[in-house]
């Protein structure tokens, strides 16, 4: 019943380690760092690492910026709210801002070819959830992310808010093509 | 002092009640139980609207019921119970007097009124923002002061304790160290100060912006909020740890494998757990990779090395126990022979087994910067700290609660075999929930999120066939575990209210000193090849085998997505 009494020796920190716990000490220490340099590594060697490029923004600073990248290279509208489809060329700067409760505008990309995507939340905090590639990051008012992305397939992709951002969450979606 | 008091010595257990602390103790258990019955009265609102199949409840009271259950489950069930567990770990274990029973009381009031003043702010309406409540989005003022109340409440109750610690080596009713569950209990007070504080830096500021009187920056109460909001978290594991230690000394008489190396890791758990406040943040703009990298980590998993120590030391301790007790043979024999049939170890190494598989390694998952893309806001989050906070804390808790009902409440416990089945019902459901909704999270389902289907919206996404699968096994795995909630509830509530009394033991009005442990032997003469727990050694052995597994194809998984840089 040891462990709801005094230990026996004065010390603790004295008290003798066994084989089996100091067996298991390295292997875990071996383990965490391991994991702890797997991070570091994927920095270097990896291809999916989130950009840290962040701007203070305003949502009429930001609407006027991506207003002007929809104005230039709409090529369609869809769905009964005229939602432009935007179909930037490759290497520029693209924009997408998540909303009460929508994300704007539509994207139109090519396969492996690499952008820089804007993106913001204009009130509440919001989430970008690509599906079903399943890439997930955090809108937050007031500050704009710069992502550059690499899309490696083709296919037609739904950009699912993923933070709860109230009564109409559940009906914000957005979409993403790759050609 | 003058104080004057009584001290009961429970026949059943030899364990010793201050008068005061045994009234504190009971008051905030019982408080703690009524929170969870109601939290588990909202969990079947939950589980029935995320069941696609069923889709219970309409989106607004859904979105409420889901913000009240966060609360009342992870703050206000846990805390009560965790305030419960300090009295004992301090005034019970050490057989001293509380410390101010009168500011303890003061303590429960404040909590009393915070829990029902928060509650009755998210029943209003008007106040469903989940539990994280991320500004710009706004409560009622009344729900973050209830939060507030609670709180200060609750840091009172910490400062109790540690008066009580301070009380028992002044009046020296122990000798040498505190005893290691103590010693755990105190890990778990230190970091609920440095919670509660953070919680206050950031939720003041947040209830006056709710009346309209000052501007909270959303990313800043990101950060800071997330400082309360996973280091409650840690104060959990701290306290459930010591709960295991405790109950590995009452079910099997085990004691430590050495004070040494559990006292480190709980040490470890003070200097490192805080910083994974990060891992909510590995997906948010304006945060920088070196930041991320050695937050995230708990510096180079220093805290996840100690939950592993712990992981093994308590098995450990019980292998050595039982092989003590002859049970030799093999290297299981002594799990095969432990004592399934009381609740109160059941629940206990469910608990241990679960939390490890289930809810370390997914942590750790979550917790690595880059594989967080994957996971950042999924269903497989809620999976997660299912497998943490229900399967490791709450039936923890529940195996505890068994234990007190004859020591503590005095009553004998109504239907024993009921009890026995318990944690095998509430466990293994609960297991299998984390589980699927973790794989429903792996196919990108979102939390918080009323309607997977997007009924109505031009641009629905179609989310494949499988992902429904799995959402409706949530749903009947969580109508199991609530099953086995109503039982732990009934049992509890009802020993309490129609158990045989028990013979309460004799009353005198001085405490007797805490005896010493005996000392350690040096030489082990059980187990095998130098290892006096091979069986443990062989489970952290597959452990370790499923850890590096699943790490290892997660980033696979990751490697085939989308350039990011």
């Amino acid at each position: 019943m040891s462990a709801i009494l005094p230990p026996a020796e004065r010390l603790w920190y004295k008290h003798p380690i066994d084989r089996v716990e100091g067996t298991w000490i390295t292997i875990a220490l071996v383990w965490c760092l391991i994991l702890f340099f797997m991070m570091v590594g994927w920095h270097i060697w990896g291809k999916q690492n989130l950009s840290t490029e962040t701007y203070r923004t305003t949502p009429e600073q930001f609407m006027t910026k991506a207003e002007a990248v929809a104005a230039k290279y709409t090529v369609r509208t869809e769905t009964e709210q005229n939602i432009p489809v935007v179909a930037p060329p490759p290497g520029s700067d693209v924009y997408m801002l998540g909303r009460l409760w929508n994300f704007w505008p539509i994207l139109e990309l090519q396969k492996d070819k690499t952008y820089r995507l804007h993106l913001t939340a204009m009130d509440y905090n919001h989430g970008f959830s690509l599906q079903p590639a399943n890439i997930n990051i955090q809108l937050v008012p007031g500050f704009e992310h710069v992502v550059t992305v690499t899309p490696n397939q083709a296919g037609t992709y739904s950009v699912v808010c993923n933070e709860f951002c109230g009564i109409g969450h559940h009906q914000m979606v957005g979409r993403i093509y790759v050609k | 002092m003058s104080a004057t008091t009584t001290y009961r010595t429970c026949p059943r257990s030899g364990l010793q009640f201050e008068n005061q602390a045994e009234k504190l103790i009971k008051a905030n258990a019982v408080m703690a139980v009524l929170w969870l019955a109601f939290g588990g009265i909202l969990a079947i609102g939950v589980v029935l609207t995320r069941w696609p199949a069923i889709h219970w409840l309409p989106a607004d009271t859904f979105y409420m019921v889901l913000t009240a259950h966060g609360l009342d489950m992870l703050i206000f069930w846990i805390i009560f119970f965790e305030i419960a567990v300090l009295y004992f770990a301090s005034s019970t274990l050490l057989r001293c007097r509380i410390a101010t029973p009168k500011v303890a009381w003061l303590a429960f009031g404040l909590m009393v009124i915070g829990s029902i003043m928060n509650n009755v702010a998210v029943f209003r309406g008007a106040s469903s923002v989940m539990m994280t409540s991320y500004v710009p989005m706004m409560a009622e003022p009344s729900f973050y002061l209830g939060i507030i109340l609670f709180a200060v409440g609750a840091l009172i109750g910490c400062f109790v304790f540690f008066g009580t610690l301070v009380v028992a080596k002044r009046e020296k009713t122990y000798e040498g160290s505190v005893p290691l569950v103590t010693f755990g209990a105190l890990t778990a007070a230190i970091i609920a100060v440095f919670t509660l504080l953070s919680g206050a830096l950031i939720i003041v500021p947040a209830w006056l912006m709710s009346l309209a009187v000052m501007n909270v920056d959303p990313l800043i109460y990101r950060t800071v909020w997330w400082a309360l909001g996973h280091s409650s978290q840690q104060i959990n594991v701290a306290t459930h740890v010591s709960v295991w230690y405790l109950v590995a000394a009452v079910a099997l008489g085990a004691k430590p494998m050495s004070e040494r190396v559990s006292r480190v890791a709980f040490l470890l758990y003070i200097l490192f757990l805080q910083l994974a406040s990060a891992h909510h943040l590995l997906a948010d703009p304006g945060v920088g990779t070196a930041w991320k990298v050695v937050n995230t980590s708990y510096f180079m998993y220093l805290a996840v090395l100690a939950s592993m120590l712990h992981g093994l030391t308590v098995p450990g301790a019980m292998e050595v126990a039982q092989r003590q007790k002859g049970y030799t043979k093999g290297l299981f024999e002594w799990l095969r022979k432990a004592p399934w049939g009381n609740p109160t170890f059941a629940g206990v190494f469910i608990s241990i087994i679960g939390f490890g598989f289930l809810g370390g390694i997914t942590g750790v998952m979550m917790g690595t910067e880059q594989l967080n893309l994957i996971i950042h806001n999924t269903i497989y989050v809620p999976g997660h700290f299912h497998a943490t906070v229900v399967v490791g804390t709450t039936l923890t808790f529940m195996a505890l609660t068994f234990y007190l009902i004859p020591v503590l409440f005095k009553r004998e416990m109504i239907s024993p075999k009921l009890a026995q089945w318990q944690p095998y019902l509430f466990g293994f459901s609960m297991y299998f929930f984390c589980l699927v909704m973790m794989g429903a999270g792996t196919l990108g389902v979102s939390r918080r999120h009323w309607d997977m289907a997007f009924q109505g919206n031009a641009l629905a996404y179609e989310w494949p066939g499988a992902a429904y699968l799995m959402m409706a096994l949530v749903g009947i795995a969580g109508v199991a575990a609530i099953l086995g909630g109503i039982i732990f509830v009934y049992i509890t509530v009802g020993s309490l209210l129609w158990g045989r009394k028990l013979e309460p033991g004799k009353s005198s009005a001085a405490f007797t000193p805490v005896p010493r442990a005996a000392p350690t032997t040096a030489a082990q003469t059980y187990g095998s090849m130098g290892f006096a727990a091979p069986g443990t050694f062989a489970l952290a052995m597959i452990f370790l085998v499923a850890f590096v597994l699943y790490y290892f194809i997660n980033w696979k998984y990751l490697s085939t997505l989308w350039g990011l840089s």
